[in-house]
């Protein structure tokens, strides 16, 4: 009986993970191999990549989006700038956001703090879908947003139509310059096919609409990631510091803080993943519009194969996407690794950590 | 028998106690006391502030669905409807809404009966058998886990058709029946669990798959309930994939008939009312799903659930 355990343990090992094997290969390892070969290739989505009048070509789809002039790249050039800039602006608001909402829900003189944190949260369980449709009213011309802000006098855009970048219109209220003139030294010169003046123009207000509304549907899950460590936090330490004369405030400062920081870092990494890959909100509300400014690698890649046929542009730049967020996270945790001061290591919890960062970078929207 | 996963699920659903006794010890109120009546009232004031941000939405999303168009949009704020009107719930039973709502469940319970299945297939074997290759397997998984899943759009679209199942069911639930992550999940759990289990069980004679079957299992049930949870929120508001695995109309779920409202599938009048309804609507299974397993969904959010 004894001898034929461990052979029993084999084959019973890879049947219970054969159903895993099977489709995780099928439907994401072969994938990228063919998603290779396609970007590679010629293909025009018509039979099977694999057959015989499908050509190699080499690097094409890639140079065509990298280093040859014209509209392909500054296409990538455009999804990628938006993109940038919502990233920028999404990551740190939503972390703050996030935090605060943590930090008061656990305040413990609070009354109904289930009820608060369940309706922070919620938002991050129900459908982009639905939740797109509700900010598409909400932000339309004369909508809830907008006579809100009329009751402050403030007369709102006309969201999701307004193409407008912020930084430009910050710039004309500033007297920095007009935006119907934009200065002749920042539209003459010009890098890799986007004049100096799209470069600076900052996510359109169109796009800043999308940015508010995954800030709030996001918000709610981190949350409960920082109520989980703030719940955590040593209360030795937090006695001591207290005996010492310490405040309320340093106390967060000094010792509250300090204990989040590993969770500050892998907030912010989820949300870097999480936000590069935006795509949902573009298909939903936007289609890339207005005049491109909420165009994301995503939905570039994804509009590229299925509505022009360029399915080798499509896979190139769904490649190009892949690396950059695994050059970003990669960078990341490199830094992370070290500023890992020893005397800290203490007060985190590794094995939690890890095991989300492992599991929650592989969860996409 | 479900002793190690106890602990946690207590944390998480009691943090008000959780708060006191470890995180901030009360001192007798002298902090408490103190600062109490002007931190009261900041932090009241801003937590009232976000939960009109956070509630109001929906509360204009549910009146509006009952709203006519011309006074959605003329008083998109008002929380009474002026005429209180159907006609948006009659429009969209017209739509193929039933249709998308009927393919959501048939792909949503699919897929989240086989995820639970497989995940705790292999995350019981890469946790307790012990056999060659279960290492590299693993290593596998966190690799694949790694990727993106927006940028596998594209690819599995051309898999999908060249294994001529493009446009089926199978296309829509075939890819989702495995979650990496799902996988990982249980594997984590069954980390925890006692060897001392198994090893009675099998020195009785029964064999790794009756073992699985008859102790593991039924030890897991937090575990399971946890996936089961996220697996079902995951499919059922699951959208890229099913942009690409199917074309046909017949086959649209929820979240693709609903997003394909917007773009002018109406015509012009009352359109607002309907996409609130139909909003509305798929969310009510989520919402109750979250409801009655609340707890288990905060748990969920630490380890997966990630929006964006």
């Amino acid at each position: 009986m004894k001898s034929r355990g461990p052979q029993r343990q084999a084959k019973a090992g890879w049947l219970f993970t054969a159903p895993m094997l099977i489709v995780l290969g099928l439907f994401l390892v072969l994938p990228i191999v063919m998603a290779l070969w396609v970007s590679l290739s010629d293909w025009t989505g018509r039979g099977s990549p694999l057959n015989a009048e499908v050509s190699f070509v080499g690097l094409e789809n890639y140079r065509g989006l990298l280093t040859e002039a014209g509209l392909d790249r500054q296409d990538f050039m455009i999804s990628l700038r938006n993109t940038f800039y919502y990233v920028l602006g999404v990551v740190p608001l939503q972390t703050a956001l996030a935090l605060l909402l943590a930090v008061i829900v656990n305040e413990r003189f609070l009354k109904g703090r289930t009820w608060f944190r369940t309706a922070f949260y919620f938002p991050s369980v129900v459908s982009s879908v639905a939740i797109s449709l509700v900010f598409l009213f909400l932000f339309t011309g004369t909508g809830a947003v907008n006579q809100f802000l009329d009751l402050f006098g403030i007369k709102g855009p006309s969201w999701f139509t307004d193409s407008r970048g912020l930084v430009h219109i910050i710039g004309d209220t500033v007297g920095l310059w007009s935006i119907d003139e934009p200065p002749s030294g920042l539209t003459d010169s010009s890098t890799l096919g986007l004049s100096w003046w799209e470069w600076i123009k900052g996510p359109s207000v169109a796009m800043t609409a999308i940015m508010m509304q995954v800030v709030w549907t996001t918000a709610g899950t981190f949350m409960l990631m920082f109520l989980a460590a703030l719940q955590d936090v040593p209360a030795e330490v937090d006695e001591a510091a207290m005996v010492d004369g310490a405040t309320k405030w340093e106390r967060f400062r000094h010792v509250t803080l300090p204990h989040l920081r590993p969770v500050v870092l892998l907030v912010v990494t989820l949300g870097i993943i999480g936000t590069w890959q935006v795509f949902d909100q573009v298909y939903i509300m936007t289609q890339g519009g207005p005049a491109k400014t909420t165009l994301t690698p995503a939905y570039l890649s994804y509009s590229a194969a299925f509505d022009s046929n360029e399915w080798g542009r499509g896979a190139a730049i769904a490649f190009l996407l892949f690396l950059l967020i695994f050059t970003l996270t990669s960078l990341q945790r490199i830094l992370l690794r070290d500023r890992d001061v020893p005397g800290r290591r203490r007060w985190r919890r590794p094995p939690t950590a890890t095991t989300t960062t492992a599991a929650t970078s592989g969860v996409a929207t | 028998m479900t002793a190690p996963a106890k602990p946690r699920t207590e944390r998480r659903e009691r943090p008000e106690s959780g708060t006191q006794r470890r995180g901030k010890p009360d001192h007798g109120g002298a902090v408490g006391k103190g600062t109490s009546t002007l931190r009261k009232v900041i932090v009241y004031g801003v937590l009232g502030i976000f939960a009109v941000v956070y509630v109001y939405p929906f509360i204009i999303q549910l009146v509006t669905a009952f709203k006519t168009n011309t006074d959605a949009v003329d008083n998109p704020l008002r929380i009474i409807p002026n005429p209180f009107n159907t006609d948006a719930w009659r429009r969209l039973r017209e739509t193929d809404f039933p249709l998308w709502f009927l393919n959501s469940v048939i792909v949503t319970l699919t897929v989240t009966a086989f995820r639970v299945l497989f995940a705790s297939m292999a995350g019981y074997a890469l946790a307790r058998l012990h056999y060659r290759g279960r290492d590299a397997v693993f290593t596998g998984l966190l690799a694949v886990m790694a990727v993106p899943g927006i940028v596998l759009l594209i690819p599995k679209f051309l898999v999908l058709n060249d294994l001529n199942i493009y446009d089926t069911y199978f296309a829509m639930i075939l890819p989702l029946v495995v979650d990496a992550a799902g996988v990982f999940i249980m594997r984590q759990f069954f980390l925890q669990i006692p060897v001392s289990v198994e090893e009675a069980a099998r020195i009785d004679g029964a064999g790794p798959f009756r073992t699985f079957w008859y102790i593991v299992l039924p030890m897991a049930k937090p575990a399971l309930i946890t996936l089961t949870i996220l697996s079902f929120q995951g499919s059922w508001n699951e959208l890229g994939h099913f942009i690409i695995a199917v074309q046909d109309p017949q086959l649209y779920t929820l979240t693709r008939g609903v997003a394909g409202l917007t773009s002018g599938q109406l015509g012009s009048g009352s359109q607002f009312p309907i996409t609130m309804a139909a909003g509305l609507l798929m969310t009510i299974p989520t919402a109750l799903v979250f409801v009655v397993f609340q707890r288990y969904f905060t748990q969920g959010a630490n380890v997966g659930a990630e929006k964006g």
